[in-house]
């Protein structure tokens, strides 16, 4: 038996005690459930508002950040007054506020083999808000070594896809994706952008499957995966069907304990950073400045898109956007001295394989793109 | 000859000059994707490893189904057809 509802919170659920589908019954049983909310990002934030808000009893938050000004544009949960904050502990104080009788545990560290297993499996649902392929990959896995269902989204600039992975009914990530990209080829993870409201309509429909889920109502989206485009206006469905030789879910496993996948949107090569080609193809903002200074004659080559030249730009660039590379080589001499940067490193350290694989040699990356000149050189120019 | 639809999700539209949704000719699966990435070159590395396979995080809808649970890249395509590219996408990766 359920506990029953006191008066308070027959008051505060009464929109759903009005619904047949949820009623005093399912009410109980969201507030006896629980859920893990992984990340409290983008997607994180509208999820576990409104998780906390339907009632579910018990959510778990797991973060390791700080609340940044740029994460104001999506990341709801957080405020202004609460910039430099443990993302977890600001989400907290916000969904107390929303809802004091739920109960919310927070984990502030990064989410990993290590400490995944401990702690997930006391949770009913896994929903996974971080929208990075190490977390998917741990958090796919995970579900499915413990039988759980796991409710996944994930955005691009306009588009977004969700669909709930479990094992136990239908297909896994594994089933559609097998392994993860390989670094450099996944398009511009960290400098992609992203429509602010698109992780607001994107979390929402993973609440929404996980109170479904919890409540044990509707159609889910297992074995469905939904594509939405918020410039299209468009919805549109396709079917997923198990993987047989799923190396996770299938009858013959290859994958039988986490894994940890590291730095898929940085580049191809060893020992460095995201925005980092490695020591010898790196230049440092100051030495550039320093280089430039001299008189030093070095093309510099720019290869973010047309629109990010309006925020910011370097004097005498040259506008060449990665995606426009291949196609114009001729326009580059490999007898010149070149810098390639964008806006943090990523994409000009793919633009510089590029050029190293058509023959270029005298070619470096700017390490940390125009932002790290935005920091160490001209402190005029805006950090984007 | 068939001139079946292909339809390029957002990360890859900046190697189609930025169209959402692209027309080729082509009988089967592998015919349209030949096509696609003689026309796009730019392309051609991020759908399809050394070998000419398609990558394992690119999946090929032909309307609601997988082409693998179909005929693979051998499934026929008729005029109209539409086909979806779908990637694996992870916008969520902060600096």
């Amino acid at each position: 038996m359920l506990p029953d509802l006191s008066r308070d919170e027959i008051l505060r659920y009464s929109r759903h005690l009005l619904i047949p589908e949820v009623g005093l019954e399912g009410q109980k049983k969201l507030l006896a459930s629980s859920a893990l909310v992984i990340g409290t990002g983008g997607l994180g934030s509208p999820l576990a508002l409104y998780l906390a808000a339907a009632g579910v009893g018990r959510i778990g938050l797991v973060d390791f950040d700080v609340v940044d000004s740029s994460n104001l544009q999506r990341q709801i949960i957080h405020g202004t007054g609460t910039v430099g904050e443990l993302k977890v502990e600001s989400a907290r104080d916000r969904l107390r506020d929303l809802n004091p009788d739920i109960q919310v545990d927070i984990y502030n560290e990064p989410f990993t083999s290590e400490n995944a297993m401990r702690i997930a499996k006391d949770y009913d649902i896994l929903i996974d808000g971080t929208d990075n392929f190490p977390t998917r990959y741990l958090t796919n896995d995970l579900c499915v070594f413990l039988g759980k269902p796991n409710i996944y989204g994930s955005i691009y600039r306009f588009e977004g896809q969700a669909s709930v992975f479990y094992a136990k009914e239908g297909p896994c990530y594994r089933c559609l994706f097998p392994e993860p990209p390989p670094p450099g080829l996944v398009p511009s993870c960290a400098e992609g952008g992203v429509l602010g409201v698109l992780p607001g309509t994107i979390g929402t429909i993973q609440a929404t499957e996980a109170i479904k889920m919890l409540l044990g109502i509707g159609s889910s989206l297992v074995g469905r995966l939904l594509l939405y485009n918020a410039l299209d206006m468009s919805f549109e469905y396709v079917k997923l069907k198990k993987n047989p030789s799923c190396k996770v879910c299938g009858p013959h496993p290859e994958v039988t304990e986490l894994i940890d996948y590291n730095a898929f949107c940085g580049v191809p090569g060893l020992g460095h950073d995201e925005g980092s080609a490695g020591m010898d193809w790196d230049i440092s903002a100051p030495d550039l400045a320093a280089r430039l200074q001299r008189g030093e004659k070095v093309r510099l080559i720019d290869v973010r898109e047309p629109h990010e030249v309006q925020i910011s730009s370097i004097p005498n660039e040259e506008l060449i956007p990665l995606g426009q590379l291949a196609s114009r080589l001729h326009e580059l001499d490999s007898a010149q001295e070149m810098v390639l940067f964008c806006k943090t490193g990523v994409r000009s350290t793919r633009a510089l394989e590029v050029l190293v694989s058509a023959g270029f040699k005298k070619v470096k990356n700017l390490k940390g793109g125009i932002n790290a000149w935005a920091r160490e050189v001209d402190t005029k120019l805006p950090i984007y | 000859m068939s001139m079946p639809v292909i339809r390029i999700p957002t990360p890859l539209r900046t190697y189609v000059n930025g169209q959402s949704e692209v027309t080729v000719q082509g009988k089967t699966v592998a015919d349209a994707m030949e096509n696609l990435l003689t026309q796009y070159p730019a392309m051609r590395p991020h759908l399809t490893s050394g070998d000419g396979q398609l990558r394992p995080f690119v999946n090929l809808f032909l309307g609601e189904a997988n082409v693998r649970d179909l005929q693979g890249l051998e499934t026929p395509l008729a005029d109209g057809d539409r086909l979806l590219l779908i990637p694996s996408i992870a916008g969520g990766w902060e600096d």
